[in-house]
This record gives structure tokens, sequence and C-alpha cells, in this order.
């Protein structure tokens, strides 16, 4: 397979973005934004030729960059399906049963962790701690956090993506964000909000 | 209770409008230049009373650390860095300050980054927060759209400028010397200390790093007063607090709260109580996962600062409070947890890189009792090798949800392998 890459000119403006936020002569900053960006742009993988480029353009030792690449996990040196779903089964969300939601997806899409569908549409990854423990069992699908999931609600979102539907992310029970099941019990008693 | 008046996060979850306008309404931005003219000193002092404690998880007095920077500037510029990397198991309240209430942020990037002569602000934003990371970048074009950053901020004649810097999956970055590291595009591995950020942080230069929360709440105390937030808690453990409340609990959620609140009271007035009622309880990790375990005996009576937590050998942390009621496998719960600091551990300090995994190893196998009553005593030893001996927290995070356990459920422990080996003996007759 003939790897090759080049960041397109749009990619190219927001890589000298990344840049300029940092001082001159401090490009190397920018390492992980401009992987994270190339890899966007090459169907969410960091192939050999996504880390020459950024190297290149930051004017690094080759080896720096994919010494970056293998120590952030967020960097996919392997090719990924088009949705990246990462179960957290980390303790917060192990308590509150990923377990279920992880053995729902196995068997729906017949891959395990590590796996990619033959049709290339789903990748599973389990992944430490996400950080959003108060809505777990949490899964990140690609940007998005899909929150308070259970067993059936991750199979409707499997069906929904491989029709072509990004169902919206957030809590899947609908409730508001971090705020208790039932709604908020505290900020209701707010002056800015009554002159709403 | 803490009264709605007296919360500083008032749009925590999401109901309101988190832009600029929005902000505005809740007084963010309110006089910031009114702040900034009382000078450097002040905003010191007066963070220094007010009591703040870190809220990343350490608790070190905030103003002292500011204070620690260099009185002049020299031929080094002077960096403020805000560690948005929450990635410590049990803690999701900086996700809220991000992307509900990311202007007290900036805001406070401007006011603390001024206090330390800092002329920029980097927010390093664990790689996952994908969409809080635009929040907070929205707020921050807002902020100079309008005048409040930038070459003249606030109108104050003080130039500085705010950057959001994604971080790429790696729990490590949540240290302040790795997060350094990484933020100058190497892998997050932690520096030798001293010298200390204050003296050689980001690029060689003056740098304070604090906690997403520290830096957000700084310019409501400085409206407020010192008094005002001192005036929660108890004594050396004052101000508010957003507590994440997860697992076992009838409505996890996320919620500001004063200090000192019994736990016991923190969980049944806002997460609804513990499933099945609070007999049902197991044990709480109340400080995000670093912290050791304290079983229901202690959770009945206890209350949420630095010291009470200390007192019984654990830890405010993050305040991430992980419940686990009756039916959770205990051994299996830290088990995970050593699981999570083999895969997070960066692999430079020896103890760690192999101690970890070890640990994890004997816990699997104690979690099914395949074990011997004598490996409790080693794993406990070996815990306490890693303790204190490795470059950064992360060896110490390890080892002491292991020491918890072993603490308060060695008899669950014990059991396990006591009963496998009955099992055994019985099937072999």
């Amino acid at each position: 397979m003939s790897d090759t890459f080049e960041f397109t000119p749009e990619t190219l403006e927001i890589a000298k973005g990344y840049i300029a936020k940092y001082p001159e002569g401090r490009q190397a900053s920018a390492v992980l934004p401009l992987l994270d960006l190339a890899q966007r742009q090459n169907d969410n993988y960091a192939s050999d030729a996504v880390i020459d480029a950024v190297a290149a353009m930051l004017d690094m030792p080759r080896i720096r960059v994919v010494e970056v690449a293998s120590f952030y996990t967020m960097i996919n040196t392997e090719p990924v399906g088009k949705y990246l779903l990462q179960f957290c089964t980390t303790t917060p969300c192990w308590l509150r049963d990923s377990g279920e939601v992880v053995d729902a997806t196995k068997d729906h899409l017949g891959i395990d962790f590590g796996g990619t569908t033959e049709d290339g549409l789903f990748t599973m990854r389990e992944v430490e701690c996400l950080g959003a423990c108060v809505n777990a069992p949490i899964v990140q699908v690609n940007d998005d956090m899909y929150e308070d999931l259970t067993g059936p609600k991750m199979v409707e979102l499997l069906d929904a993506l491989k029709a072509g539907r990004v169902p919206p992310h957030g809590s899947q029970t609908g409730r508001q964000t971090s705020a208790p099941i039932g709604g908020a019990q505290t900020l209701t008693d707010l002056d800015f909000a009554k002159a709403d | 209770m803490l009264q709605d008046k007296d919360r500083i996060f008032t749009n925590l979850y999401g109901l309101h409008d988190p832009g600029l306008t929005g902000a505005r309404a809740r007084g963010d931005w309110d006089n910031t230049r009114g702040l900034i003219e009382k000078g450097r000193d002040w905003i010191v002092e007066e963070m220094k009373s007010s009591g703040l404690r870190g809220r990343g998880g350490a608790g070190f007095p905030s103003g002292l650390k500011w204070s620690f920077m260099p009185k002049e500037v020299g031929d080094r510029p002077h960096y403020l860095v805000v560690n948005g990397d929450e990635s410590e198991p049990g803690t999701c309240k900086d996700r809220d300050i991000m992307r509900h209430d990311p202007h007290k942020l900036v805001e406070g990037c401007f006011v603390a980054g001024f206090a330390m002569a800092a002329h920029a602000a980097y927010i390093y934003v664990r790689g996952e927060f994908y969409n809080e990371a635009a929040a907070l970048n929205q707020a921050v074009e807002e902020a100079y759209e309008a005048g409040l950053l930038g070459e003249n901020a606030c109108g104050t004649g003080w130039k500085f400028d705010v950057y959001v810097h994604r971080g790429a999956g790696a729990y490590i970055c949540g240290e302040e010397t790795a997060l350094l590291e990484s933020l100058e595009g190497k892998k997050g591995q932690p520096r030798l200390k001293p010298p200390f950020p204050a003296m050689s942080g980001l690029y060689g230069c003056p740098t304070t790093v604090n906690n997403v929360e520290t830096i957000a709440v700084a310019p409501t105390i400085l409206r407020r007063g010192a008094d005002w937030f001192s005036s929660f808690g108890r004594e050396n453990n004052v101000g508010t607090k957003v507590f994440c409340i997860s697992g076992h609990v009838e409505k996890p959620c996320n919620v500001e709260e004063a200090m000192s609140i019994p736990l016991k009271e923190l969980l049944e007035k806002h997460a609804g109580g513990v499933r099945g009622g609070w007999d049902n309880l197991m044990a709480v990790i109340p400080g995000g996962s670093s912290t050791p375990m304290l079983p229901k005996s202690i959770c009945d009576d206890v209350l949420m600062d630095f010291d009470a937590l200390k007192e019984h050998k654990s830890g405010l942390g993050t305040a991430g409070v992980i419940v686990m009621d009756k039916s959770t496998d205990i051994i299996k719960a830290i088990a995970r947890l050593a699981y999570f600091y083999k895969h997070e551990s960066c692999g430079q300090c020896t103890p760690c890189r192999e101690g970890t995994g070890w640990m994890w190893r004997v816990l699997e196998r104690m979690a099914k009792g395949e074990a011997e009553i004598a490996e409790i005593d080693l794993l406990l030893d070996v815990s306490l090798q890693i303790e204190g001996h490795t470059i950064c927290a992360l060896g110490d995070g390890a080892a002491w949800p292991v020491q918890g356990l072993i603490r308060h459920f060695r008899d669950e422990i014990e059991h396990r392998i006591v009963g496998r080996k009955s099992v055994a003996v019985a099937a072999a007759e």
C-alpha cells in the first residue's frame, strides 16, 4: 500500500495557526496538535507518511515524532475504522456495569478489543478513565462522549451509526449533563437566571 | 448546605449560555480592570488570605505557590500553565468548568497570570475533551474580540494571551512536570525536582502550574473577598469545592458544596444516597483513585476536607468520590485501578514501571483467591517499596489504593484465599 501524505491548503493554514501559538524556535510544541490534525485528514491514521510530514514541518528528527506518536494513546499508529469506539472500563465505569456495554458491543459487532469490523466501520478499543465518571458508563465515539449507557442503548447507538445517523452525544437517558437524574437540585435559585 | 448565592460555578450543568454574554450575566469579567489595578501584591496576598488550596489533588496553598515566582521578570518570560488534563479516575469537574463556565477560567488566567507577571497562559486540556476544548477556544476567541485579552487586556495596558493546547491521551501528563514536557512536544515523562517550575518550568522559564478549578475560582474570590471564601469549611480547609460523586449512588452527579461537608450528607443530599440505603455501603474512595478507600465505619461521620481525610490515612485529592455498595467485589475494584496505573506508568522509574504491573497481577490472582496468605504482606511490602521511590507521585498513587484495600479489607482477601483452598481440598478428597 502506498503511503503518501500532504497537508491540504486548508489544514496547512490550521497547522500554521497551531505553530504560531508557541514562541519562536519552540515549534516542537505543536507536535501533538499537528499529529492530531494530520491523522484527521488521513482517516484517523498517523501513518509513516503522516509522521514524516509532521517531522518535516516542525524541523524535528523523525525519531522524536515517532517517540511522541507511540507514547500517546490518541495518536493512531495503526489504521482504525470510521468510528473508533473507546470503552472506558476503569473502576468508576466498571462499577456502573461498563462490562455489559462492552459485551453487548462484542456480541453485536462480532469483534473484540483491538478489532475492526470487516466493513471498516467500527474499531473497538479499551481505554482508561475518560473523565466523565458521574455519567458512567461511557463510550467515546471519535470525538464525542456517549454517557449513561446500557447494553441495549449501546446496540441502538451502533445501529444508528450503521444506518449513517450520528445520534446526539452526551447522556443517553436524557439527563442534563452532570446534574443528578431527575434534574438539578442546586443552582435553582439564581438571580441572573430570574432575569432571563 | 451551601446556598446558591455562594456557589461559584453557577452554570455547572450547562443550563445557561456558556458564551461571553451569558458569562457576563453571571458576573464574570465584571470590572476585571479594577482587580488588576489593585496590583500584583494585592492579588497574591488576597489569594493567600483566602486560604485556597490547589484543587488538582495535592492541596498546596495557591497564593503561596504564586508567590514563589520571581518578583522581577529577568531575561526569561514568566508563564502560567493551567492543568486541564483531568484524568484521575472518579474526577470530572474540570470538564464541566471548561464546557459550561469557560469564561471563569479564561478570566482567571488573566488575573492569575498578571499576578505572577506572565504575559501568556497555556491551558493544557486532555485530548479526549475535544468538545470541551472547543468550548474553551470559543471563550478565548470571544475574550480577544471583546478586548479582554490581547495587547491591552481589559484596558489595563497589560498584554495577555491565552492558548488552548490539547493533549493526546496520557494520565501522566496531569503531573505538572510531565505536562510541561508534553507541552514542549516531548513524551510526558516527569522531570526531577528541583529545579521547581517556578524557577525553571516551560521552556526553562519561571512557570506556575495550577489546576483548572483553582484558576477558575480566583476572580470570584478576589471580587467577593478572601473573608467570604474562607467562611466556608473548617480552618485550613476552607472554601467551596466541586465534588464528583460516581459509582453506587442513586443519582451520580457533580455538585459544588462547602468544604468539610460530612460525606454522608454529601451523598444523601445531592446524590440520592447509596444504592439500597446507607447500610448497603461497603466503602468509598473519597478523592479520586489515588486516595485510599474508607470503609463504611469511617464514612459514617467523616468530613470531606484535607485534614479530616488525612487523619484516616486518605485524602481529599480531587474530590472525586467513588462509592461502592455491598455488591462490589472490592478486590477486583482495586485490581482494576492497579491495571490503570500499570497502563499509565510512563516507564521511567523502575519501582513504578515494574511494581505497578506486579501489583496488578497479584491482585488479579487475589480477586480469585489464587494466592497465599503470606502474599498479602508481600503485596503491602512491595507497595511500600514503590511509594516514595519514584520521580513523581504516580507511584504513590498506585501504592495507596492497594494499601487502603489491605488496611481495611484484609479479612476479605484472606477469606477468599481460604475459601478457594477449602474448595480445592474438598475437590481432592
